[in-house]
């Protein structure tokens, strides 16, 4: 059996420069390749602005309109809790900013670790409230495929081992560390290639619808 | 050899008071975790107990662990313990040398067979590696090793290089060194390690083979509990710091001088099990922590390979962020050409578009 410790410098080491090299080659890889296909050429003449009703839209369609919410209130809420939740635990995490700051050179203020820890554990909570939510109501377990599962667990396992990690729920620690390690490089390694793009598509999409009806005019 | 002194006869001809041996007893208790009424329990059993027989190896070591046990500045109740223990050969603390050394210990290996205690510190070339990088007497250090484990009643691996190899072992490990538990095979072994490890801890662990007879309880890495149960993080005096997200940046900061958290300094404390952090050093005055030097994790395995001992434990070892970058590129460039690509296929596509109005389609049918 493998030693922990030998684990832990092996995810830390090799499989995480694994990890981000297949995540920023197949992220940049779409992204470029989304942006230069670009749009049809639009030869009307344009009644409004692109951007500002570009940015608008970014921040008005990430509230759920009225009539979404009047037919779908625990999506909605649950959404929002566990999205916001693995935000904080990602990016307000001290440990997770030394790590960012180690790659990229930037830094900022993070959380006190309770509060941190908190919020994981409401998210974790959020998380299996929305796969039990997915499996029970008859229309989303129709539309549901693999690669929604599939996204549920490698979204899941970061902030479950995580949690365990930070409690060290397993005995010894560099595995329990080397195991959220491991579950945060296999969500890198997935993300490029599921609908978890969301994370960076889906503010340029909304952009897009923003600009698309500004540009007729239109309310967006 | 017959040792026809019990343990508390011996305390009391080097002097020790009943009060010290008591306050000893009373204090091994409390860092074993035990309650207070076992005190006189663990007083009755040390009293009684025969000088067990002891035979100490020391490898390829640096003397440390040895000198962490010694050099203490005022003798001290531990100390008369290791004294009185019969330490029937050490390489550096027993007076004989040469011929008359191996005699001793072949002659406390023979007469204590199956009783005996063997104490090691440093790794020792393993069986495949070239015996010659550590001898003793002209004699390989498995060899000697392998010889005195026959009769051994346990061994014990004091200090990080015997408890994991430590520093011989680092990469690339030229002396092909090993951990004593990975040529124990069914001996029970206890891991003390540390680069030195804490004096306390090593006289507490023989304390408690006296006292109960039986091995302590211990970890996965075959570290007693009692002393590595718990991180160094989970008991740090300045865990509130780190809690409340208040980090020392630099070694002369504010932060610094406030005594705030030193986990962006390199601290391996979250990762590392040892009883600095209680039992501190130099008869309890103070530990690297309290002294502003992060933990170096010596008590863990691997810890001379396990990235920067001034990263951040969360900071990967290798260059990532050329990784990044060069994959980023890359895959910039493979977006691009696939776009490319797409782009011309549409072109070609058009260019041989070959419109049909609505006469011909009627026509033909």
């Amino acid at each position: 059996m493998i030693d922990p410790m030998d684990f832990l410098l092996w995810t830390k080491g090799p499989m995480f420069d694994w990890a981000i090299a297949i995540f920023a080659l197949g992220m940049m890889a779409r992204l470029v390749e989304i942006f230069m296909l670009g749009r049809k050429p639009n030869y009307a003449e344009p009644r409004g602005s692109e951007w500002g009703p570009g940015f608008r839209t970014i921040l008005t369609r990430s509230v759920a309109d009225a009539g979404t919410f009047q037919r779908a209130p625990f999506n909605v809420v649950i959404g929002m809790i566990w999205h916001i939740g693995f935000f904080i635990a990602l990016l307000l995490f001290i440990p997770h900013i030394e790590l960012i700051y180690s790659v990229l050179g930037i830094r900022w203020p993070g959380l006190p670790n309770p509060a941190v820890d908190a919020v994981t554990a409401i998210t974790i909570l959020a998380m299996i409230g929305a796969l039990i939510h997915r499996l029970r109501n008859p229309v989303m377990r129709h539309i549901s495929t693999f690669e929604d599962y599939l996204v549920w667990t490698v979204t899941f396992l970061p902030l479950m081992t995580g949690y365990i990690a930070y409690h060290r729920l397993i005995d010894p620690y560099p595995l329990a560390l080397g195991l959220h390690i491991l579950a945060a490089e296999i969500f890198l390694i997935v993300l490029p290639f599921t609908k978890l793009t969301h994370i960076f598509t889906v503010f340029i999409a909304r952009w897009y619808n923003g600009a698309i009806f500004g540009r007729k005019g239109v309310a967006s | 050899m017959a040792y026809p002194k019990t343990l508390g006869e011996s305390l009391r001809a080097h002097g020790v008071s009943r009060r010290g041996f008591l306050k000893f007893c009373a204090a091994t208790a409390s860092m074993m975790a035990l309650p207070p009424t076992m005190t006189s329990a663990i007083a009755a059993a040390l009293e009684q107990a025969r000088r067990p027989s002891v035979i100490w190896l020391s490898f390829q070591e640096c003397t440390g662990c040895t000198e962490s046990l010694t050099r203490s500045h005022s003798p001290t109740v531990e100390d008369l313990i290791l004294d009185v223990i019969s330490l029937d050969y050490h390489h550096t603390l027993q007076a004989a040398s040469g011929e008359a050394a191996e005699h001793a210990r072949e002659e406390a290996m023979r007469e204590n067979f199956g009783h005996y205690l063997v104490v090691v510190d440093g790794s020792l070339p393993g069986p495949d590696a070239n015996p010659g990088y550590s001898t003793i007497a002209g004699i390989s250090n498995y060899q000697m090793l392998m010889e005195t484990l026959e009769g051994a009643a346990a061994v014990v691996a004091v200090g990080t290089c015997a408890a994991f190899g430590g520093l011989p072992k680092a990469d690339p490990n030229p002396t092909g060194a090993v951990a004593v538990q990975a040529l124990a095979g069914d001996k029970p072994v206890i891991n003390v390690p540390g680069c030195p490890p804490v004096p306390m801890v090593i006289t507490g662990v023989l304390a408690q083979y006296l006292t109960f007879g039986k091995l302590p309880e211990m970890d996965r890495y075959n570290r007693p509990l009692a002393f590595f149960g718990q991180s160094i993080h989970d008991r740090c005096y300045r865990r509130p710091f780190y809690d409340k997200g208040l980090f020392a940046q630099t070694f002369d900061d504010e932060g610094a001088r406030a005594g705030w958290c030193l986990y962006r300094l390199g601290c391996k404390g979250p990762s590392t099990y040892n009883a600095c952090a209680t039992m501190r050093w130099n008869a309890g005055t103070s530990w690297p922590v309290e002294a502003g030097h992060p933990c170096l994790g010596c008590s863990e395995p691997k810890f001379w390979d396990a990235g920067g001992f001034y990263d951040a434990l969360s900071v990967p070892p290798g260059n990532t962020g050329g990784t990044l970058l060069a994959a980023g590129v890359s895959g910039a460039i493979i977006g691009g050409a696939a776009a490319a690509l797409a782009k011309r296929r549409q072109k070609g596509d058009e260019a041989q578009r070959q419109p049909v109005k609505i006469d011909e389609l009627e026509q033909k049918l």
